[in-house]
């Protein structure tokens, strides 16, 4: 079977605003099969976010491919649809206008596409808040609002880069679940980029581990051997969790280590 | 503190700055007149020339006419500043080469241009619009700019992840981008609306606030000036009553300050 996303050996290199350049992602070498949901975890500023973009055709790769369904990927990819990390609703739009309006600018009637976006936004718990503008809503409703916009496209593969970051604790437990919910409905490729390894394991089918920066490469690529559907908060207590929690884990660790000396220690910001 | 009492301040305040003015204008202070009825006038002679203009009417046509002036420096203003800023904000080699001339035609004291337009456009309207329009342009033009410029990346590349062409991106991102902008600044721009038709009145003109004001001051009738100057007051806090219904209207989407929550 062709993969939906396929990365093959894929350099990205940035070019310094005082000349010379930055490799970011050096050999990066990923599949991901149509309905498998993959997460890449490595320490901040990795590179994760970087290799995300290449997959959805924000950046071009210097050297090596990136297909998608075998199909080289030359300009964005209109397969995909992309949770951001950052807030990415259009704060002048309502929540309902939001979620519509993918649908609209592909040429769905107007009508049509707000009572389908209705029905997305009921799908995801804020049926009562179509009316809402993005500043009226709480960081996890934004989020579901961003969840429903992507998804009424109903894309082939959907990109999500660490899209409960800025969350709390229990809403990031919420949200997993959900997201599990309305994936496991009809089951998309993804390709989810997170720092947070126990949400990495309890979300993927396979869970693919970075190097630290710069010429991040790819190191690891485990499968994860859990039952579906779970339960986050569950699965969490499941004693398979913690042996492959453990084994990822210690090859993980001295990654993070390298990237917290790189960055000082400091709170960097992905790139 | 209380609506009502915070009225029954701002209220007092008024009242009491008019006593003074009037007693000080009245009544010598140990042999010496602080405020000269000469230069000062009082403010009941104020008031009757105020009640005089609108009831025999003479105001109504003044301030029609600055109206006019004002809505029209403020739309033609308006509009040029939001295609100029946009075709610039867009066209960066464009915006580059005319930075240095943007730059010094915003330098310059724009009244100094008013002799100009009378000269041009004549004692008409015409003139104190054209005055208007350099005021109001500056500022619609740098934040449609800014508000093209600084749209967020973010957002800019959700929405051609969710498939928007140029076009698109244009009506649903750029534009409330740089409407919004537009709008934060509308106090300042309709207020420089009514500065350009009030300047260019005062310098050459036969009707408006201006002129009312200036020919008082050409017969050294201090109530009239007086009187024009609050009228003129009055007129701009109603014009200012009525951007903020609009703004409030416009801008429901946005954050206000108390209740940003980041």
């Amino acid at each position: 079977m062709v993969a939906a996303v396929s990365l093959q050996h894929v350099d990205i290199v940035f070019r310094l605003a005082g000349g010379g350049e930055y490799r970011a992602v050096s050999e990066a070498t990923l599949d991901v099969a149509d309905g498998e949901f993959v997460a890449i975890v490595g320490p901040t500023g990795c590179g994760k976010s970087t290799l995300l973009n290449a997959a959805a055709g924000l950046l071009a790769p210097a050297t090596g491919d990136v297909r998608i369904f075998g199909e080289r990927l030359a300009a964005l990819n209109r397969q995909a649809g992309y949770l951001f990390q950052a807030d990415a609703l259009f704060p002048w739009k309502t929540a309902l206008e939001n979620v519509a309006i993918g649908l609209e600018i592909a040429g769905t009637a107007q009508t049509e596409a707000r009572s389908r976006a209705r029905d997305w936004l009921g799908r995801v718990g804020l049926a009562n808040f179509g009316d809402r503008y993005p500043h009226m809503l709480s960081g996890g409703q934004r989020k579901r609002v961003g969840l429903a916009q992507v998804l009424i496209r109903d894309p082939k593969i959907l990109l999500m880069d660490e899209p409960f970051g800025p969350l709390d604790a229990q809403t990031r437990q919420i949200m997993g679940n959900q997201l599990l919910d309305l994936w496991s409905a009809d089951r998309k490729a993804v390709l989810f980029v997170t720092h947070d390894l126990e949400e990495a394991i309890a979300l993927s089918d396979r869970v693919v581990i970075m190097s630290a920066g710069p010429a991040a490469h790819i190191i690891g690529d485990w499968r994860i051997p859990l039952a579906r559907p779970r339960d986050i908060a569950e699965i969490k207590l499941d004693p398979a969790f913690h042996d492959i929690h453990r084994e990822i884990w210690d090859k993980l660790k001295t990654e993070v280590m390298k990237g917290y000396v790189r960055t000082g220690g400091g709170a960097g910001g992905d790139v | 503190m209380s609506r009502v009492s915070l009225t029954a301040m701002q209220v007092l305040v008024g009242v009491v700055a008019l006593l003074l003015w009037h007693l000080l204008s009245t009544y010598p202070v140990f042999g010496v007149m602080l405020l000269p009825p000469f230069f000062f006038s009082n403010p009941v002679d104020v008031a009757q020339r105020i009640v005089k203009w609108f009831v025999e009417g003479t105001i109504w046509k003044h301030l029609w006419v600055t109206l006019t002036e004002s809505a029209l420096a403020f739309v033609i203003g308006s509009v040029g500043g939001v295609l100029v800023g946009f075709w610039f904000a867009r066209k960066p080699v464009v915006a580059a080469v005319f930075d240095p001339y943007v730059k010094m035609a915003n330098a310059l004291p724009r009244v100094v241009l008013a002799p100009i337009f009378t000269l041009w456009l004549g004692l008409g309207i015409w003139s104190k619009v054209a005055l208007g329009v350099t005021l109001v342009f500056f500022i619609v033009f740098f934040n449609v700019y800014q508000g093209v410029k600084e749209v967020s990346q973010t957002v800019l590349a959700n929405a051609r992840m969710l498939g928007m062409s140029e076009r698109q991106l244009m009506r649903h991102v750029y534009w409330p981008s740089a409407l919004s902008w537009m709008f934060s600044s509308l106090h300042t721009s309709v207020g420089f609306a009514v500065v350009g038709a009030v300047v260019g009145e005062y310098l050459g003109a036969a009707a408006g606030l201006g002129y009312l004001i200036q020919q008082a001051e050409g017969t050294f009738d201090v109530a009239g000036v007086f009187a024009g100057m609050f009228v003129l007051a009055a007129f701009v806090i109603v014009i200012d009553a009525v951007v903020t219904l609009a703004e409030t209207r416009l801008l429901v989407w946005r954050p206000t300050a108390a209740e940003n929550r980041g």
